[in-house]
């Protein structure tokens, strides 16, 4: 009978293995059969060349642009303006939040405003800010924490919010003060919540300091699209853009990972 | 000496639509050392007047003193709830020594403590695990043991057995038996369960709902309220005392 089972979940793990390896497949023959059409198709002149490029002109000009090391200056330039937009959209999202959290008053009277402010595109108010901060890194990083700031505070506060009154109950016995609370209980319950707000903010951060970069910088990834766009050279379109694929993926994994780290035991 | 004294505590709860009265006149006192439970079917407030006795709820008329002292959020009082409400982001150990550092005796020695008294219960080896390792029974007596860790005065148990399987409670029942009276702490559980209220305690208080009221006191016979609750249940008395609480709560249903 052991045999039999031991035997039956070999047959099971082979089976979990060959469903994966097929589905890895059939991604990677996506992925390459995409580039192989685009390249046949702009040889062919099936698509205009000029206007959608292909594979092999996007690869040359990236090997040019690393080995000249300027791909590397821009690219940098926007993974500090995201990185930093992102870390103070969250944690201004959450300070706000243990505001609100602090005094019902407070939360009452800012309740309106909050839903006019995530309703509002926040990109459109790029002009203004480029006029109060100047026309530079202040502006693109403040576009890049604007665009999460709002809905970090909205979902980090419902969080705060929905923390089990039973622990509360817990804490009160103690005689804890409100800080306690807040320290011990409200911050490490909501944790999930902030991690998953960090992943979408991620993504949130990239629109805002793209959209910055397109309406002020003379430097970073997109600063290139739109130069690239104004030149026609749309080579550097796209390279640009698979560039920023690369980055925010690379970002999302990272915040992937951590919020494995952080969360095992929830 | 009477530890602890209510004097003609009532409570209205306020809400958009009306204000009731949650509960009138209670009036008792607890003997230092005592178990009393608290009776009722549900909706009577026997939660809510723990939790006035807890110093969570201030009475809206009456009085609440420990040992001649007003009652309020910082009195040294252990609550045990319905279910463990352990952190799960915390370890065994971190839980057990939280009381300690929000009241801010947190030393070596308080830490010690706190995990002799884990090992008393049985539980020593599980101070590095997580609460989610744990099953129910161990969950609620670590539960236990973060309640005595800061040495409270009084015990409140808030049905802490309702949410475990009927073996488990059966023997956490006597656990929590024998080291309260050990200790020598008062103690009041709060239950609908007729025969876990007479295993446990030397006195059952007896709610009737809507205003809660004292309806009746029942004195547990000496020979069943210090047997520990598993024997207690064999007691060829348990039964008698079953069967009277159970008509005077039967006649409350039938009035209300």
């Amino acid at each position: 009978m052991h045999q039999h089972l031991d035997s039956l979940h070999k047959k099971y793990l082979a089976s979990l293995k060959r469903e994966n390896r097929q589905v890895l497949v059939v991604q990677l023959g996506i992925l390459i059969s995409f580039f192989v059409f685009w390249e046949v198709a702009a040889r062919q002149r099936w698509i205009d060349p000029l206007l959608f490029s292909m594979p092999s002109r996007i690869w040359n000009l990236l090997v040019t642009r690393v080995s000249d090391g300027s791909l590397f200056t821009h690219a940098s330039v926007t993974m500090f303006e995201t990185l930093f937009g992102f870390m103070l959209g969250t944690g201004i999202g959450t300070l706000l939040a243990a505001i609100l959290w602090w005094s019902r008053f407070i939360s009452k009277v800012l309740d309106p405003y909050l839903v006019v402010l995530n309703s509002m595109p926040k990109v459109a108010l790029g002009p203004i800010l480029i006029v109060g901060l100047g026309p530079g890194f202040t502006s693109i990083i403040a576009m890049g924490a604007l665009v999460s700031v709002v809905i970090t505070t909205m979902v980090v506060f419902t969080a705060f919010r929905e923390v089990d009154s039973n622990y509360l109950k817990v804490m009160n016995t103690f005689g804890a003060s409100k800080k306690q609370t807040f320290r011990y209980v409200i911050f490490p319950a909501s944790l999930p919540t902030i991690i998953s707000t960090l992943k979408v903010n991620v993504g949130l951060s990239w629109v805002g300091v793209i959209v910055g970069e397109f309406l002020v910088s003379k430097q970073g990834l997109g600063y290139l699209i739109i130069y690239g766009f104004q030149v026609f050279n749309f080579t550097l379109v796209l390279m640009s853009l698979l560039t920023i694929a690369i980055l925010a993926t690379i970002m999302y994994k990272i915040v992937e990972a951590l919020e494995q780290k952080l969360l095992k035991q929830y | 000496m009477a530890t602890l004294q209510l004097q003609d505590v009532s409570l209205g709860y306020l809400t958009k639509r009306e204000a009731t009265l949650a509960l009138e006149s209670i009036t008792f006192s607890v003997e230092d050392g005592e178990f009393l439970s608290i009776l009722g079917p549900s909706g009577c407030g026997k939660t809510t007047l723990l939790s006035i006795i807890a110093g969570l709820l201030t009475p809206t008329t009456g009085q609440v003193t420990l040992g001649n002292q007003p009652i309020n959020a910082t009195s040294n009082i252990g609550y045990m709830l319905q279910q463990d409400y352990l952190f799960p982001w915390r370890t065994i150990e971190d839980n057990i020594t939280l009381g300690l550092k929000i009241k801010g005796v947190y030393s070596d020695f308080t830490k010690m403590t706190a995990l002799n008294w884990l090992t008393q219960l049985g539980l020593a080896d599980k101070k590095d695990l997580f609460p989610n390792q744990l099953s129910g029974g161990m969950r609620q007596r670590v539960a236990l043991v973060r309640m005595l860790a800061t040495d409270p005065a009084m015990m409140l148990l808030d049905e802490p057995f309702s949410a475990l399987d009927y073996q488990t409670k059966l023997k956490l029942e006597d656990l929590v038996f024998q080291t309260l009276k050990r200790e020598k702490k008062t103690a009041i559980l709060v239950t609908h369960d007729i025969a876990e209220a007479i295993a446990m305690s030397d006195r059952v208080i007896l709610l009737s709902p809507r205003p809660g009221r004292i309806h009746r006191i029942f004195n547990i016979p000496n020979d069943i309220a210090e047997a520990l609750p598993f024997q207690a249940r064999q007691h060829k008395d348990f039964n008698d005392q079953f069967q009277s609480i159970w008509k005077e709560m039967e006649s409350l249903a039938s009035t209300s």
